[in-house]
């Protein structure tokens, strides 16, 4: 028995390309789409595999990264999903790929026209640890209701002196609609704003597909005496000595010692290739 | 120094080779056919077959043996290959009147046309470990009762709740509007969701979920007074009526099971009292499912009977959106996939929030 190309048969394409057009077309809203029961778990990306299906073609070029890497294990089992299904070329680099799936990052390697991220999303609705019924925050977004979300971040500042959300950061499409830009680090988020690749969101479980078009305004909230700021860290990464990029943190030792290494792992491939080294060494 | 776990793609490879092999288990132990696992585990075939909303028994076989006997795992097997399968139409509504008969009962009537039918129950079986059954046994098969000991059962097999029906004392059934079902597995699950698609939902879901949620409706969260008015097994025929022919052809026989639950309304202004139904409807035996599956039914009818909903057994949103278990499965269990991205952004805030604290900084 064989499947079709990229495994969804042309029906199903056709139906989540019709969704992602509407998405297209209202940057950030959530459109309801037939989510099919795919071959891999519910919460391993079918929502991301399921838009990357729908818009892939034999003369792509794939990507796919889990938390900036495109050799951990789910990453690597996407990428043989459609290797095997499609038989297009795969890559790990970021700046040959005419299409990305990624799950909890954005590359370092900045994005550029033609391109296609694809988000695995677990939970598309940003208002859902606010309000849990999906009626009511259906609601929110058609008045455009926001209110409480404001008052979350508010009651942060009051707390603690700050936003205390690092992830999952919730942001405003195109001067409209809220949306949460996947579990992103909010590190990644000024790169969705005007960003020249096309951005698709599949939430597969949620059944829900949403989209920031190329050079659309998302904008981080935040208020005027409390402007939106990104994490940093104090040191360089610990094997290309890259700066102003995220690093995930290892603990290599009982001791309480730590390498703080780029989460992206092509960059950081890339650049000890070219000659970079930990500071100090290069 | 540390180096980051590498070769992802080698730990897969292994790990599939690995689970194959314990999967097999001792291989001096004879291997399992899909023959006996449909025959000898029928209660596990029914039920991947119910969840996984495909009636093969043979296909429900290989998911169980595939999956180790995880019947979560084995639904899921089953449903990711449903999803690929061609829709050809739609058939009639079973007509369960017509169903032939194995097991028939009725908790609200000491005896009715076409008599009880206790059928194979483990119902007042005592629950003793049968230790006979733990050598293969060298005498033969277990005889089944002869034609004689066993009630026939007539063709047609009035169902209670239409005999209640025929005095008003029931509502009547929700009509059927015609044309268009709904399905879940083509099209997102909407709030307000039609009967149609909340019995589908219910139909799929898990089952350990609603007999906990019909259960919690018996113990005062949504009660709704249930009595059980029939439950029968059998097997009934499925027609499609296709266009070009303008008549039914009978395309297959399956075994359900069919709960109808009756049960106590105290009628409105402007409807007198009358006793309302709970609906279950399952694929071969899953006799408790259908039940638990017919009070959760009844407990989401609140709205439409009426009734100030209260617990979260009568909350549509709540049930219909958790009633899954493939889905709750993935979500739970994806748990376990790398995350420390994120973690790194809440290590990054904890350890600031705790500096600004004056908390000792690390190292």
């Amino acid at each position: 028995m064989s499947y079709n190309f990229a495994y969804l048969d042309e029906q199903t394409k056709r139906m989540i390309r019709r969704a992602i057009l509407k998405a297209v077309a209202v940057p950030g809203y959530q459109v309801p789409f037939g989510s099919r029961e795919m071959p891999l778990s519910y919460g391993w990306g079918t929502g991301g595999v399921q838009v990357t299906a729908s818009v892939i073609g034999p003369t792509d070029v794939l990507k796919v990264i889990d938390q900036g890497a495109d050799d951990t294990t789910n990453a690597v089992s996407i990428r043989h999903f459609f290797a095997r299904t499609t038989g297009v070329a795969t890559t790990t680099r970021t700046d040959e790929a005419t299409l990305i799936q990624t799950r909890h990052r954005i590359p370092e390697t900045p994005l550029r026209p033609g391109q296609i991220v694809v988000f695995q999303v677990p939970i598309p609705e940003p208002l859902r640890w606010l309000e849990p019924r999906e009626v009511e925050t259906r609601k929110m977004h058609a008045l455009e209701e926001y209110g409480v979300m404001y008052v979350r971040l508010y009651e942060d500042i009051t707390r603690h002196g700050r936003v205390a959300q690092t992830y999952e950061y919730p942001v405003i499409v195109n001067g409209r609609y809220l949306m949460r830009p996947s579990p992103i680090p909010k590190f990644d988020n000024p790169k969705l704003d005007r960003c020249p690749a096309l951005l698709l969101f599949g939430a597969g479980r949620e059944k829900r597909i949403y989209a920031v078009p190329p050079w659309t305004s998302v904008k981080s909230l935040d208020f005027d005496d409390h402007p939106f700021e990104v994490e940093h860290w104090d040191r360089p990464c610990g094997l290309c000595g890259a700066r102003g990029v995220f690093l995930d943190e290892l603990i290599v030792d009982d001791k309480g010692g730590r390498l703080f290494i780029c989460s992206d792992t092509d960059h950081c491939v890339r650049r000890q290739a070219a000659g970079s080294g930990p500071e100090g060494l290069a | 120094m540390y180096v980051a776990v590498k070769g992802g793609e080698r730990a897969i490879e292994s790990a599939h080779r690995l689970l194959a092999a314990e999967r097999r288990g001792d291989p001096e132990v004879p291997e399992l056919t899909l023959a006996q696992i449909e025959q000898q585990l029928a209660l596990a075939v029914d039920r991947v077959m119910t969840e996984g909303s495909l009636y093969d028994r043979e296909l429900a076989a290989l998911a169980v043996k595939q999956s180790r006997g995880d019947l979560i795992e084995a639904i899921f097997l089953l449903r990711a290959y449903r999803t690929t399968l061609p829709r050809l139409g739609t058939s009639l509504p079973l007509d369960t009147d017509r169903m032939v008969v194995e097991r028939r009962i009725s908790a609200i009537f000491k005896d009715l046309p076409g008599g009880q039918i206790l059928g194979p129950t483990f119902d007042y079986t005592h629950r003793l470990l049968d230790f006979g059954l733990a050598s293969v046994r060298t005498d033969g098969p277990p005889a089944p009762p002869t034609r004689r000991e066993i009630a026939e059962a007539p063709e047609r097999l009035p169902r209670v709740v239409d005999l209640l029906d025929r005095e008003g004392l029931i509502e009547g059934e929700t009509p059927d509007r015609g044309g268009h079902v709904g399905d879940l597995t083509r099209e997102p699950l909407t709030f307000p969701a039609g009967r149609d698609v909340r019995l589908q939902n219910l139909a799929r879901g898990d089952e350990g979920f609603l007999l906990a949620m019909g259960y919690a409706t018996q113990r005062g969260y949504g009660r709704n007074h249930p009595f059980a008015g029939e439950i029968r097994l059998g097997e009934v025929a499925v027609e499609l009526a296709p266009e070009e022919l303008g008549f039914a052809v009978e395309i297959a026989t399956i075994a359900v099971t069919e709960c109808q639950m009756v049960n106590q309304f105290k009628g409105s202004a402007t409807t007198p009292p009358q006793f309302t139904r709970g609906y279950g409807l399952v694929f071969g035996g899953a006799e408790r499912k259908a039940m638990a599956m017919a009070l959760v039914d009844r407990a989401l009818r609140c709205r439409d009977l009426g009734e100030e909903p209260a617990s979260p057994t009568q909350d549509e949103e709540f049930v219909l959106s958790h009633s899954d278990n493939v889905e709750a499965s993935g979500f739970v269990q994806h748990l376990k996939l790398p995350h420390y991205v994120d973690f790194q952004s809440e290590l990054v805030l904890v350890r600031d929030l705790r500096a600004g604290q004056g908390a000792k900084a690390p190292r």
